[in-house]
């Protein structure tokens, strides 16, 4: 008796996934709506476990695709699903559709995420797919790949380097520069380049903006001025003269140089102490796209391109780093502007007197994303004289 | 249906029943134990490291602070990984063998940017003892049962975009009744907030102060019902669990790093020092029993047991005093500094220092001691567990199962 409702359970258990594996766009369609604030919760819980129990290898592909245009929650509920339903099949003896899943992986118009957690999960039962696939990814729109593909060609050029073989480990590094997005890549593969007389514009190969027009300092006692909207808030008049926190100020010209595209406010205009500064500057786009304004800045600061408000945050002195933040934005064909605010406040500590930010403009991957007037990079930092930040309003 | 079958299908229910129920010494479900005390009953752990205590240790992928928990003869933990520290990881060990059960990731949905102290996976995960619940500095939270099955997943950052704190977060959340309440308190978007454990859904949400905080909630009990304390440095607060409703208020300033002590009705909060207060059942702020400076915790958070009351400075020195007065009654000199919360069983107190040195301190009336020591090499910022007579250690690198074998 035990023994039949045994097999009787076990035929269920086969019989269930087929039957509901025509149905997968009913779960796949409730987990797709979650949204935030626990928004479609509810439906998509019952999904889950559905998917997770009944999903089969075979329906893979069809729920990796169903990441494609999804928000990032979306995308985290679908990746536990599969893991899921990995664990369970693979435990049970089944076999993955590798044919399926890696023509998944290559085809590029599949969300990256997808296809990375694909190709993980080929990866698991076939480390083979590493060295078939990985070389090719160098410029995949996954950031993951183009990683992988990176550490390949920048671990065989220092082989080569190694052995004394120069000639042959410097178009491994230079290939693998165009396509290395991350600082700690790039800079692991500048290191021998320069060493080998090659010269690598950073600025450029990452997308900083180091021309800007700046004005100040505003008001920003008791970190109050954050919420103040200055004349630069309103109108971009770089004629244009305003009652700042010591006196009038005027839009002045400042450039950097450095490597990274960092702005020493506290140097190129004085330490002030609970001021505000404008940063402003011009970008000519060849046409209409999505871009990442990315900023690093140990201060409370606030964005808008082309006028639009996007993003603002009163943090001070808690670290800075490159692409600290990311903020979605559009450029428009022709000329956009960058309006940033970066505010210091009055802490007198020794590691609370920074006051700078960088700030460069790229796709989603991180890749520079240029102005069509973008002027060429210049090599030493230039510091004007004291009476020259005057004569340009910034006091 | 046979009766053997019946059998055991009865079994089975009374297991569940048994995993579900209550606080048992077997478990250790979030950051200081199932009650938040640090306390734990049963035998202790070994007080030595070696061949013969160490069951197993090991790997863990990336890195991670944050503390093991252990359900239903499993332990649980958390762990970052990548070049921006922005996969998350949740992983099931078996308790007996070692043997990782299963593991899941996510994609970090908010700000991995942290302190090279620090780490995106530091809060430690709690559970209810049906469920999973794994936060991250990065404000992302899921839940899963015990075998890993996705129950729901959240991303607070992308409910409050600027939740964050650029040096990383480390507050655990706890979970009170049927609520899991998280604190993301920085110095931009502060909030705490209570989710239905079974959906994720928000059932509250307080503003809480514009400063950095990295304590973690505690979990007191008043007749029968259960109160989460909220501490930050404007002080500390008693909310109700399902409605984030207020009852109570100490206004007198806390520090932001280590978390306020339970024992029993007496709360050790990490103000001016340390300040003992009494507290009762209903909506007074509670009595202030003594204030005492020297007992100023430095990262690690207070423990009391057995009417005393332990910390470690930011020296290294334990410091043991009488919980109804707060007077010193002897100190010990430990080695470097700590970060780890000590915790006790059997009546022995286990430290780690942040350099991995292990000492277990056995307290008397007039001096503690002493009385086992060891060496796990790896740094270690975060609180182990106790379950069962053994203790469970992570670094960032392993995690290890200390036990009599």
């Amino acid at each position: 008796m035990l023994r039949g409702i045994r097999i009787c359970v076990g035929s269920l258990c086969l019989a269930l996934p087929v039957l509901l594996g025509a149905d997968l766009k009913e779960p796949l369609s409730a987990i797709r709506q979650i949204e935030t604030a626990g928004k479609g919760h509810p439906a998509a819980i019952a999904a889950a476990k559905q998917l997770g129990a009944t999903g089969q290898l075979e329906q893979l592909p069809e729920i990796l695709a169903a990441f494609d245009d999804a928000n990032p929650l979306v995308v985290n509920w679908l990746r536990s699903a599969v893991e899921t339903i990995v664990d369970r099949e693979l435990q049970a003896g089944k076999a993955l559709p590798q044919a399926e899943l890696e023509a998944f992986i290559l085809a590029t118009d599949h969300h990256p995420r997808a296809r990375r957690l694909a190709y993980e999960v080929v990866l698991n039962v076939d480390p083979t797919i590493e060295q078939r696939l990985i070389p090719g990814m160098l410029n995949d729109p996954s950031t993951e790949f183009r990683r992988d593909a990176v550490a390949r060609l920048l671990t065989a050029a220092t082989t080569q380097l190694e052995a004394g073989e120069e000639a042959a480990a410097k178009p491994m590094l230079l290939e693998a520069l165009q396509g290395a997005r991350d600082t700690d890549q790039v800079e692991a593969i500048v290191k021998p380049l320069e060493k080998l007389g090659e010269k690598v514009d950073l600025p450029r190969h990452f997308g900083f903006v180091m021309d800007w027009r700046m004005i100040g300092p505003f008001d920003n006692k008791d970190k109050k001025g954050f919420d103040i909207a200055y004349p630069p808030e309103t109108e971009i008049d770089l004629a244009g003269k305003y009652a700042g926190q010591q006196g009038e100020v005027t839009w002045g010209t400042y450039e950097t140089t450095d490597k990274y595209g960092a702005l020493d406010l506290a140097k190129m205009l004085a330490p002030h102490k609970g001021a505000a500064v404008y940063a402003y500057s011009e970008f000519e786009a060849e046409s209409a796209r999505d871009i990442e304004v990315r900023l690093g800045s140990p201060n409370a600061w606030k964005l808008w391109v082309n006028g639009k408000f996007l993003f603002g945050r009163d943090e001070y002195h808690r670290g800075k780093a490159i692409d600290q933040y990311r903020v979605p934005a559009k450029l428009q064909a022709g000329k956009n502007t960058i309006l940033l605010k970066i505010c210091q406040n009055e802490q007198t500590e020794d590691w609370a007197q920074d006051w700078q930010f960088q700030l460069r403009v790229c796709d989603a991957t991180g890749t520079a994303v240029l102005s069509q007037t973008r002027p060429p990079t210049k090599e030493p930092i230039v510091e004007k004289p004291a009476e020259a930040k005057e004569q340009d309003g910034a006091k | 249906m046979s009766g053997h079958l019946l059998h055991r299908l009865g079994l089975s229910a009374l297991c569940g029943l048994l995993v579900t129920a209550g606080v048992s010494a077997a478990e250790w479900r979030q950051f200081r134990g199932t009650d938040t005390s640090g306390v734990t009953e049963g035998i202790a752990p070994p007080t030595s490291l070696g061949e013969e205590t160490v069951a197993w240790k090991v790997p863990l992928p990336g890195r991670g602070l944050s503390g093991p928990i252990v359900v239903s003869n499993r332990v649980y933990l958390t762990a970052s990984s990548g070049a921006q520290q922005d996969r998350l990881h949740v992983l099931c060990f078996a308790q007996d063998t070692g043997k990782k059960l299963w593991q899941r990731q996510f994609w970090a949905t908010g700000r991995t940017m942290c302190h090279d102290k620090m780490a995106v996976a530091t809060p430690q995960p709690c559970s209810d003892g049906q469920r999973i619940f794994a936060f991250y500095s990065s404000n992302d939270v899921a839940c899963f049962d015990l075998d890993g099955n996705l129950q729901w997943f959240r991303g607070l950052t992308l409910d409050y975009p600027n939740a964050s704190n650029s040096l990383g977060m480390s507050s655990s959340p706890v979970v009170a009744g049927d609520t899991l309440v998280v604190q993301v308190e920085n110095d931009s978007e502060s909030f705490a907030a209570g989710l239905d454990v079974a959906t994720g859904v928000q059932r509250w949400k307080l503003d809480r102060p514009k400063m950095s905080n990295w304590t973690s909630p505690s979990v007191v009990q008043v007749g029968g019902k259960e109160l989460v304390l909220l501490q930050s440095g404007a002080g500390l607060s008693a909310v109700e669990p399902q409605t984030g409703n207020r009852v109570w208020t100490y206004d007198q300033g806390c520090s932001t790093i280590p978390s306020t002590g339970v024992a029993g009705n007496i709360l050790l909060v990490p103000s001016f020092g340390l300040t003992a207060l009494k507290f009762d059942g209903t909506s007074q702020t509670p009595e202030k029993l003594w204030n005492e400076s020297k007992l100023s915790p430095g990262t690690s958070s207070p423990l009391a047991f057995d009417n005393d009351v332990y910390t470690i400075n930011r020296a290294g020195v334990i410091t043991s005093a009488a919980i109804e007065t707060g007077k010193t009654q002897w100190q010990l000199r430990l080695k470097g500094q700590y970060s780890a919360t000590p915790i006790t069983a059997g009546g022995l107190i286990y430290t780690i220092n942040e350099e991995g040195y292990f000492a277990v301190v056995k307290p008397g009336e007039t001096k503690g001691e002493i009385v086992g020591e060891g060496q796990f090499g790896e740094t270690i910022l975060c609180t182990p567990a106790i379950a069962d007579g053994a203790l469970y250690v992570r670094s960032d690198g392993h995690l290890w199962k200390v036990a009599a074998k």
